[in-house]
């Protein structure tokens, strides 16, 4: 039975399937790993931004509630469900891993497709230019219209409208980046590379200055709230994501590059070195 | 010598994958993006488990990594 499976289905296919599936596990794995230093990262500097905008947010509600008092009003204060010994331990090891492993399975995806399609051969070159992409269109962009805020920025009752207005911005800065990337594999029959990446990137800017344009802004940022405080918070946060992309886009192409030199027994700088004669 | 004459023995160039070999593991692409959800939305805006346990204990990350939260 096995052996008539086989007959029906081209082994290429098969091969074909296994490779996604060696890649998913690849991207998987290298994302854990970008998760690890993510982490760490964001321990070190990220977590004591989120303190300080803690305190600041508990100073300004006990300044509320004691004006509250006098005026004879008793503030209710809110039960901690999980407290903030374990939501900067365990809990921000929990959000960060499942975020980066997630994106390191979907970047192999979009690996799987991309490579072979592209004028590069070499994955490692594959791979840095998917992470650059990558940044930019989901994370770069859509923070240039709706940035990271910490703890204390932020009104509750907008939450509904912040999350779809930030959703909405990181979706047409990925399709926006999808078009223009199609758009530079058209212009290239045409043009040379610097020229079509030039227009297919003119283009992507144009779609996403638009959007930014037209959709709403934000600003919830208490007035008395400090400067440098959001400042660092949101380079911390910008840190954690060029570590998480370039990790992924250095690992990736590496563990790749390394498979495939023990695979096919070639090393991928070998026409280069050839070339050079 | 030209490119082309030491290019065609020096490497085999990555055949694509075709889409039909990936589309398959888009299944897990979607899970993905349910974790992702969980991490940056869940109990947040919109919400599928009752309670505010999950935002609460993704509370730090979720404001780390850029996502709208309170």
């Amino acid at each position: 039975m096995t052996v008539a499976i086989f007959w029906v289905s081209p082994a290429t296919d098969m091969e074909n399937r296994m490779m996604v599936r060696t890649l998913l596990i690849r991207g998987m794995l290298v994302g854990f790993l970008a998760g690890i230093l993510v982490f760490s990262f964001a321990k070190v500097f990220g977590e004591p931004q989120v303190d300080h905008a803690i305190a600041f947010e508990s100073a300004m509600d006990e300044a509320k509630a004691k004006a509250d008092l006098e005026r004879g009003i008793h503030d209710v204060e809110e039960p901690e469900l999980v407290s903030r010994k374990l939501q900067a331990s365990y809990g921000l090891l929990t959000g960060v891993m499942v975020y980066s492993t997630a994106f390191g399975g979907l970047f192999a995806l979009v690996f799987s497709y991309a490579n072979g399609r592209m004028k590069s051969t070499d994955p490692r070159v594959v791979s840095v230019l998917l992470a650059i992409t990558g940044i930019i269109a989901v994370y770069v962009v859509p923070s240039i219209k709706y940035p990271a805020n910490p703890p204390s920025v932020g009104n509750p009752d907008t939450i509904g409208m912040r999350t779809e207005l930030y959703f909405i911005m990181m979706l047409v800065s990925l399709l926006g980046m999808i078009a223009a990337t199609m758009l530079q594999g058209r212009l290239r029959r045409q043009y040379n590379a610097w020229t079509s990446t030039y227009l297919a990137g003119a283009c992507y800017i144009l779609i996403v200055f638009t959007t930014g344009e037209l959709l709403p802004a934000v600003n919830e940022v208490p007035s008395n709230f400090p400067a440098d405080l959001l400042w660092n918070f949101r380079i911390d946060s910008l840190g954690m994501q060029i570590i998480m992309w370039a990790t992924l886009g250095l690992g990736f192409g590496a563990f790749t590059e390394y498979a495939n030199r023990n695979r096919f027994g070639y090393r991928n700088g070998a026409n280069i070195q050839l070339n050079a004669h | 010598m030209s490119d082309t004459a030491i290019g065609s023995h020096a490497i085999p160039s990555p055949a694509p994958i075709p889409v039909r070999e990936i589309a398959p593991w888009l299944v897990f692409g979607l899970l993905m993006l349910l974790a992702l959800y969980f991490v940056g939305a869940e109990e947040g805006a919109t919400s599928i488990i009752p309670g505010m346990y999950v935002h609460e204990w993704v509370h730090d990350s979720r404001h780390l990594l850029g996502f709208p939260c309170h």
